[in-house]
């Protein structure tokens, strides 16, 4: 076990060298950021070469990302082109988006579950047709217009929240928004159970749980569920990270000042190290809650070991 | 059952993991006598030097009052903190600043706070953003030279005669200089901004009827009414919070649902509901700011004599009431002119004054643009940024009339940039083959402000590379002209070259939109399209 997670750590380091070159090089072919910086009229020309230097872009690109590495390995993720520290922008975006990214997870993980059950236990019953129904609809609509929707009937038409997120953003004020974002997620959890648990309860494991004359929920939880949930695990684990990386719509929708805010802007204003410092991060975040996943197989079927 | 014993492991962790994000206390802005507005996040550090959009001047208007004011309804500019502004010349000018004012950290607004200030702003080591604003003071070439390291930490031009005068020595003569120093580029510094500058921006102190009372970069700020104030304009509300929202969608629900009084930017798509929904509380009047299609005069097919003709036909070419009643919902307005109706006639602005090549009309269009030679390259490309804006909608409605008028489907298409640094950079470079979208906002109500920085030989906007002798000696003349009514005059026949040469094809003015709660009185928009946050009342 331990050496197969040390193996995993050491698989990262190529996968997060080639990812962040690969978001470097995709800002930079966008051009000077600079010009963007004086708004409708041109910098002039002794102040933007100014602003080059100090920012370092007057340098051949592979010289940037070399310095920009060295430096991000000290911790120093660079300056936005507001002033301030990404490292600063960071740890104001980042419990933000955490914080939202938990109440989707725990949706995802109480509803969609809960669902799946549910509906996998009474497969072709009128409530397992109506879910399924639903999360068709859920699927094939996009999150923006869910979002919209959801804002304008609980926000302005019934008043039952605020429309946008005070900028502390709290647990309870990113009910709805952790809804929307884990809407789409949701219904294909809920999906995944529903099979999984659909299949293994017919499994002879089952069967003997139940000759046994085990209560029905013990059934269900230590067994059916158990054994159902390696799939869903694998969605969810990978989840997180799309999550936080594609809360951009729904973060706009509802003013939240979170990473999805961070980037959305920083790619804007063609920000090299917003963007590039914000990725990073969130490609850490993939791969460790891709590790998380691997290792917890092995708590859900003690079967799986790995050498 | 040692996988229960882990599962509820991961479980606490997933609890502590939520504890460890933290559980922030709810909103709790607004409160008896403070409103709410809506606030977009300051491209650049605030500082009056280096602030140039319209959502750090919003701050910097509010917490700095400078030697001049304009007037929030005719946009003339008035004496603030200036007691006198005197000159033989229009070259050398002495200024008295008023005594009795203060910063509200208590320190005395001295003749030193201004040039120790204009001396920060033009100095090429600072970066400030708006330094080419010191550009008319002598000395300025020096501080601030084109290339290499600069020669001077001071200008020259500028001299301290006594605690509260001081003298300013011009390059050439501008008479309405004085009239310039509206401009926050233009206010007064404390001490504190030079001796810890990290904490003056983490918490920016001036001398308005605001003073800042937190701010949280990137989410809010809150400023509260200084009761020091010795201006004759104090707030008459308790303060003001201004919240940053990414989108103007949602800073306009908010107001619907009650829970923000402000939103000074009425979304594109609301504008259909807007007078309905909010009751009449909704505001649409002209601002400073005129859009334009520039030309790419270095492109050697756009900078014949035939083109002139080619240009004029396009003008003619494009339904400018039919776009603006449409797209725009009468938040803009056809021009008729190259300035804008808030310097209103005494200071320049002249309805009508490009005569029938504003006009639609698609027969003669048509004939132009065949006289010209037709459109150079064959095919007609605007450039605009996709990215802010909703260009993509007038820009493609501009291509569609003149498609009708030419007759062709294929003569005129759009061409997104993707990202508005892009578009800069592209014109920067001079990259352009075609028409490119230009939008100019003033920075201060003079018909000189909308005429030489875009026209002016190699004028610090004049993206397109236009040049005219005719027109650069008609403004040096009004520059020297004392009489303020003749160099006017003298302004609105330059603007007459531009006329005649088409130099750039104006489309519409761009009126400033707000929409407010029934709690809040007395709202109204500069001619800078930013509220008059200090004249609301509140509740």
């Amino acid at each position: 076990m331990g050496r197969y997670v040390v193996r995993r750590l050491l698989q990262m380091i190529p996968v997060f060298i080639g990812s962040t070159l690969l978001i470097f090089l995709m800002v930079n072919v966008m051009g000077d950021p600079i010009a963007g910086l004086c708004g409708e009229r041109a910098c002039d020309p002794a102040t933007a070469a100014q602003l080059k230097r100090e920012f370092g872009l007057d340098k051949p690109v592979w010289q940037q990302y070399a310095t920009y590495m060295g430096n991000v390995f000290t911790g120093d993720f660079g300056t936005a082109f507001n002033g301030q520290k990404v490292t600063e922008l960071m740890s104001s975006a980042f419990p933000v988006t955490i914080r939202l990214t938990v109440v989707a997870i725990l949706f995802e993980i109480v509803v969609g579950i809960a669902l799946g059950v549910v509906t996998g236990l009474r497969r072709g019953r009128p409530v397992d047709t109506g879910v399924l129904l639903g999360t068709l609809v859920v699927i094939s609509v996009p999150t923006f217009v869910t979002g919209l929707l959801l804002q304008l009937l609980l926000g302005v038409e019934w008043g039952w929240v605020r429309p946008s997120v005070s900028p502390a953003a709290a647990f309870d004020e990113l009910i709805v928004p952790g809804l929307v974002l884990a809407s789409v997620s949701l219904a294909y959890v809920t999906r995944l159970t529903r099979t999984s648990i659909a299949e293994n309860k017919r499994s002879d494991y089952v069967r003997t749980a139940i000759a046994k004359g085990l209560p029905r929920h013990r059934v269900v939880v230590r067994h059916l569920l158990r054994n159902s949930l390696i799939p869903v695990v694998t969605f969810i684990g990978t989840d997180i990270g799309a999550l936080m990386g594609g809360a951009i719509v729904t973060e706009r929708i509802f003013n939240i000042h979170g990473v999805g805010y961070q980037l959305y802007q920083g790619i804007l204003r063609q920000n090299t190290q917003t963007v590039v410092g914000f990725v990073t991060v969130l490609v850490l975040v993939f791969l460790v809650a891709n590790l998380l996943v691997d290792l917890l197989y092995a708590v859900l079927d003690p079967r799986i070991r790995y050498a | 059952m040692r996988g229960v014993t882990r599962v509820r492991w991961a479980g606490c962790a997933i609890a502590a993991g939520v504890l460890a994000a933290g559980c922030g206390g709810g909103g709790g802005y607004g409160g008896a006598g403070v409103l709410t507005s809506s606030w977009g996040d300051p491209q650049n550090p605030l500082e009056p030097t280096n602030t140039n959009e319209v959502q750090g001047g919003k701050v910097l208007d509010m917490i700095f009052r400078g030697l001049k004011k304009y007037d929030p309804r005719t946009g003339k500019a008035e004496n603030m903190l200036a007691e006198r502004i005197d000159t033989p010349d229009s070259r050398n000018f002495t200024i008295t600043v008023k005594n009795g004012w203060r910063f509200s950290n208590g320190e005395p607004v001295t003749a030193r706070s201004f040039v120790d200030a204009w001396n920060y702003g033009a100095s090429l080591k600072n970066n400030q953003k708006n330094a080419y604003f010191f550009g008319y003071i002598e000395g300025y070439d020096q501080v601030h030279p084109d290339s290499g390291l600069q020669r001077a930490d001071t200008l020259s031009g500028l001299r301290v005669t006594g605690p509260r005068t001081f003298t300013v020595r011009l390059g050439q003569k501008f008479s309405s200089f004085p009239d310039t120093l509206g401009y926050v580029a233009y206010a007064p510094l404390p001490r504190a901004f030079f001796t810890d500058h990290a904490a003056w921006l983490s918490k920016p102190v001036g001398n308005g009827p605001y003073e800042i009372d937190s701010y949280t970069k990137g989410s809010a700020m809150t400023l509260k009414k200084w009761d020091g104030y010795p201006g004759p304009d104090p707030a008459r509300n308790v303060g003001v919070t201004l919240l940053v929202y990414t989108d103007s969608n949602t800073a306009y629900t908010d107001v619907l649902a009650g829970n923000l009084d402000l939103v000074d930017d009425v979304p594109a798509t609301q504008l259909k509901n807007v007078e309905t929904d909010l009751n009449g509380r909704y505001i649409n009047t002209p601002a400073g700011i005129l859009q334009t299609l520039a030309f790419p005069y270095y492109d050697p097919g756009w900078n014949t004599s035939g083109a002139q003709k080619v240009r004029t036909g396009l003008s003619m070419a494009i339904n400018r009431k039919q776009i603006t009643e449409t797209i725009f919902r009468r938040t803009r307005t056809p021009a008729t002119d190259w300035t804008s109706p808030v310097l209103g006639t005494a200071g320049g602005f002249q309805a009508g004054l490009c005569g029938h090549a504003c006009d639609y009309d698609p027969v003669q269009a048509k004939k132009l643009i065949q006289e010209g030679g037709g459109i150079p390259g064959g095919r007609l490309k605007i450039t605009y940024n996709a990215d802010t804006g909703s260009h993509k909608q007038w820009v493609d409605a501009v291509c569609n009339s003149i498609n009708n008028a030419l007759g062709n489907d294929t003569a005129c298409v759009g061409n997104p940039v993707g990202t508005f640094a892009d578009f800069r950079n592209q014109i920067g470079q001079h990259k352009m083959t075609g028409p490119f979208r230009a939008g100019w906002q003033m920075d201060y109500p003079l018909i000189q402000n909308f005429l030489q920085p875009l026209y002016y030989t190699n004028a610090s906007s004049n993206d397109g590379k236009w040049s005219n002798q005719e027109f650069d000696r008609l403004v040096d003349r009004a520059n020297a002209e004392t009489d303020r009514s003749r160099a006017v005059a003298l302004f609105q026949q330059a603007e007459k070259v531009v006329r005649d040469h088409m130099a750039a094809i104006p489309l519409w003015y761009q009126n400033g939109s707000a929409g407010y709660a029934s709690r809040l009185s007395h709202v109204a928009l500069n001619p800078f399209s930013v509220p008059v946050y200090n004249e609301i009342k509140v509740g």
